[in-house]
């Protein structure tokens, strides 16, 4: 079937089979970036924005697509290489396999979370997993972007090192 | 220094953070065959019959080959150096299948769509054997899995298929028995880890074609492209010449991909047809048919006499190497000879091993390989010991763990010329606030928090045997190229040669490029594995780097007209110390590329007599809900001595990212099989690896001690950092509600079960 979405700002008209998942088609329309890295909705690798929401492609018929809008890393490629500074600067993007799908999450946690704790972040981001970093390279890098970007963070967060820990008795 | 020792971000970070099309399917070309494999249902069967007329008529179907397709001649996929350890015992495709994955026949088609149905349409008749699949009972059991005739072991590792035997070794220093009867404390317990899958989050994949030559171009995500070369030539059967191997970007190894798991399928596909092939492991192939760690049961006796000596140590090792023999005879060496050498102050030790095989996949190479296993065992072990001796586990160890200087007869009789374990000891004992925390907390709800110790040692790649060249020159306006074999994959070890190769050049690390990896250009490396990279090739960066600048002098002298013994060579410029006459290096760089009959460039190699162990303590605290036995991770200190850290941020995340691999180690990570050999744990909601909620916080720091024979006093720090773990977790769960844990993952029910027998 023939459907029309918005594809990164920009209207796409693509014929994709009755089953076709979103994953494999914007890969075929050239959104490389969307990685699959498990095939169970488990790993948060194939991360994209319907209607600005984080969604997992992996999961979606893309014929469910008509008249949405769609956003991958390609299409937030400057706020990508923004946030992206940070994390190289921690070496945490390591392989850099799973990270577009955890920068969409990062861009979209920023945008809805005002004020967020420690938990409430992990918890955000829980999803998207990560073999290389054991996570903590890409806090470090989250909070260095948010504090350059002015954005509040609960301060129930301290530095201990180069890890974030919750405060004794601050509020979860 | 400039570059060396400095948190320089990863030359390929920008790529990376904006999803550019930089990994191997996202490069593969379009108009690629799809490469999938028919797997056996069973774990021990002969085929007897393969009917395919009716797959080879779906529309779309290219080709469908089976055993009779493909050369008689067996091989290894381990990525080690030839000859190598791992017994011949694979074909591309045989008449017997050894587990429930096991590759039955290669269906190639223009669509998936295509080559999915042409898979459901192949009709195989087996002949079911009996499987072995308890470890235990492998070796000189009547049912043989290797009976062939063409199986071949080149290495004296003490393997035999008539005994499912993979390899056997023993080794002994002092008399182990006799030192063990004067102990006054005598612990002798056996410990059970279990086999794990890698995960990294880019699964198996690779591509390839024929070039302008004919020849059969791979492109693979691997971690040992020269030897991928080799094993491909020797699985077709045809000359080295006629192969390359190209490797991208990579998205994680951890060792998985220093076996060729999958190549030679599409690589097959495309020698038989000519046209380019692509295959990529779904997630459930990656779990079922790949390259986990060797599942390990390690008996350890260890005697100490009353003032805390630790005097004997005694390992036998049971290892389960699958259906095939990849990294089975070497694998299971680490697990006593990077264990017993932590304690210094033995009168004897014995290590003796057994490698099985059984009918389930194959094992291979993962993070820590072997040393892994070993250390929890031999860690656990000395708790216990502790524990006997009511004396603090932290005690126990300063009085005799291993010093600088010491000569450690387990580890090859070699000498730690570098070692800061007994720093790294005292310094996360400081960060976790063991003498406040030691043994337990109880919260007052019902949860009880207990912390426990674990140390590790590993290698710098593998002594007289790991080599490493590279090759360097000097092109227009003087920016160099720096060619490597040594395969970055995510780990930034392109990086990390170029902060070297900066260092050693005096210039920007933005006047090296850096290209790796093309058979066809770079110059051979054995590639990245066994924690060789930073080490071996950063050595062989070292020594390119001095003779290059002998020719960058010399060319420069020449072209100044003085002797190269009057000038001086600076990084930027040659200048004649005699009158202050000076060429740059740009305009070197321009002038050999015109009436030059010399070329400006240099290639040296590097190969290591020694493996100089890096060091490590984790601490790890943990918390213990009373009425569940679930063990949840709240804090975990480290402390790494890998010499130099060349790059200080890339040398913390590779220990964050190791200690999180190992605490799923620890706590959740379990490949089960049903008795029949069918594997339950085929994708990420079977087989859990810690997200970011499971693994607390981790703390890491370095003692940094100066390897004399590395680059910049360099060690290695890859592999090292997934051993803590396991051990530092059951140590602390004992302490915290007094079970010990002896078989890995330690699972809530594990635990409460622990809890009622103690009642």
């Amino acid at each position: 079937m023939e459907i029309q979405f918005r594809l990164n700002g920009k209207q796409v008209t693509k014929e994709v089979a009755a089953d076709a998942i979103l994953l494999n088609v914007l890969r075929d329309l050239g959104c490389t970036s969307v990685k699959c890295g498990c095939e169970t909705t488990n790993c948060g690798l194939c991360t994209v924005w319907v209607d600005e929401k984080p969604r997992l492609s992996c999961s979606i018929l893309a014929a469910s697509m008509a008249g949405h809008s769609v956003t991958t890393l390609e299409g937030v490629q400057e706020e990508a290489a923004e946030f992206g500074r940070f994390l190289a600067e921690e070496g945490a993007e390591q392989c850099g396999f799973c990270a577009p799908g955890f920068i969409m999450s990062v861009l979209a946690m920023v945008r809805e979370l005002d004020n967020p704790t420690l938990e409430e972040m992990k918890e955000y981001l829980a999803g998207n997993l990560c073999r290389c970093t054991g996570y903590m390279g890409q806090l470090r890098a989250i909070r260095k972007y948010m504090k350059a970007k002015q954005l509040p963070i609960c301060n129930n967060i301290e530095e201990d090192g180069n890890a974030y820990v919750k405060k004794e008795g601050g509020p979860v | 220094m400039r570059y060396v020792n400095q948190a320089v971000p990863k030359l390929d970070a920008q790529a990376l953070v904006t999803g550019q099309a930089v990994y191997t399917d996202d490069i593969a070309p379009d108009d690629c065959l799809i490469v999938k494999v028919l797997r056996s249902p069973h774990a021990h069967a002969l085929i007897r019959d393969v009917q395919l007329s009716r797959a080879k008529a779906v529309p779309g179907i290219e080709a469908v080959f089976t055993y009779k397709d493909c050369p008689d001649k067996r091989f290894t996929l381990a990525g080690q150096t030839y000859p190598e350890p791992s017994p011949y015992d694979r074909l591309i495709l045989d008449q017997r299948v050894r587990f429930v994955g096991d590759p039955v026949a290669i269906v190639a088609g223009q669509t998936e769509e295509a080559v999915q149905k042409a898979l459901k349409l192949i009709k195989v008749q087996y002949e079911v054997l009996e499987p072995v699949l308890d470890f235990h009972k492998a070796k000189d059991n009547p049912v043989l899995i290797h009976p062939e005739e063409n199986w071949e072991s080149l290495a004296p590792v003490g393997a035999d298929n008539q005994r499912n035997l993979c390899a056997h070794e023993e080794c002994y220093e002092g008399n182990v028995e006799q030192v063990l009867a004067e102990c006054a404390y005598v612990v002798d317990e056996t410990y059970h880890t279990k086999a794990n899958q890698q995960a990294m989050m880019e699964t198996f994949r690779a591509y390839s074609y024929k070039d302008a030559y004919g020849r059969l171009n791979i492109v693979s995500a691997t971690q040992v492209p020269f030897h991928v070369r080799r094993i491909m030539a020797t699985a077709l059967n045809i000359p080295k010449s006629r192969v390359r191997v190209i490797k991208p970007r990579i998205g994680g190894g951890f060792g998985a991909k220093q076996t060729a798991v999958m190549e030679m399928y599409p690589a097959f596909v495309t020698w038989m047809t000519g046209k380019p092939a692509k295959m990529v492991f779904t997630r459930e192939e990656s779990m079922i048919a790949s390259s986990p760690r060797h599942e390990m049961e390690v008996r350890v006796r260890i005697g100490a006499d009353e003032d805390g000596r630790i005097r004997a140590m005694d390992v036998y090792t049971l290892s389960n190497t699958g259906a095939y023999g990849e990294h089975g005879p070497t694998t299971v060496g680490l697990s006593g000879h990077k264990s017993i050498p932590l304690y210094g102050k033995t009168d004897a030790f014995r290590f003796v091993y057994d490698v099985v095989y059984t009918n389930v996949m194959s094992a291979g190479a993962y993070r820590g390989y072997g040393a892994t296993q070993g250390i929890f065992a031999v860690e656990s072990a000395v708790t216990e010991l502790a524990e006997k001796m009511g004396v603090d586990p932290v005690v126990l160890r300063e009085k005799n763990l291993v010093k600088e200087g010491q000569v450690m007869p387990a580890y090859y009789g070699e000498t730690a010329q570098s070692c800061a374990l007994d720093r790294c000891l005292e310094r996360a004992k400081e960060m976790i606030g063991w003498e406040e925390k030691y043994p337990a907390r109880d919260m007052g709800n019902g949860k009880v928090r207990g912390i426990g110790v674990g140390m590790a040692m590993q290698g710098s790649g593998i002594a007289a045997c790991d080599t490493a060249s590279v090759a360097l020159k000097v092109n227009d306006d003087g920016f160099y190229s720096l060619m490597i074999g040594a395969t970055d994959m995510g780990t930034g070890c392109d990086t990390v040669l170029a902060q070297m190769a900066a260092e050693c050049l005096e210039c920007g690390i933005d006047e090296i490029v850096v290209h790796g990896v093309d058979t066809d250009v770079s110059p051979y490396d054995c590639g990245s594995y066994a924690s060789s990279t930073t080490y071996v090739t950063g050595m062989a960066v070292v020594k390119t780097c001095e003779t290059l600048r002998e020719k960058l002098l010399e060319r420069g002298a020449a072209y100044l007209g003085c002797d190269p013994e009057d000038a001086e060579f600076d990084g930027e410029k040659v200048t004649n110390l005699k009158n202050g006459e000076s060429i740059s290096r740009a305009e070197i760089g321009n002038r050999v590329m015109c009436n030059n009959g010399d070329a400006l460039s240099a290639s040296e190699a590097f190969s290591s007599p020694v493996s100089p162990p890096p060091f490590m303590v984790g601490i790890a605290e943990v918390e213990v809900d009373k009425l569940t036995g679930a063990v949840e991770l709240i804090d975990y200190a480290a402390v790494v001595d890998c010499g130099t850290p060349i790059n200080p941020n890339l040398a913390r995340v590779q220990t964050e990212g190791g200690i999180a691999q190992g605490i799923g180690m620890a706590l959740y990570e379990d490949i089960v099989y049903n008795d029949k050999g069918k594997n339950y744990s085929n994708s990420f909601m079977q087989y859990k690896i810690p997200s970011r909620l499971d693994v607390g916080t981790i703390r890491v720091d370095f003692e940094s001690s100066y390897e004399p024979t590395g680059p910049f006093g360099a060690k290695s720090i890859g592999e090292i950092v997934i051993n803590t773990p396991a051990p530092a977790i059951a140590n602390a769960v004992s302490n915290a509600v007094g079970v010990r844990i002896r078989e890995l993952p330690i699972t809530a029910e594990k635990v409460y079960w622990g809890m009622q027998e103690k009642k």
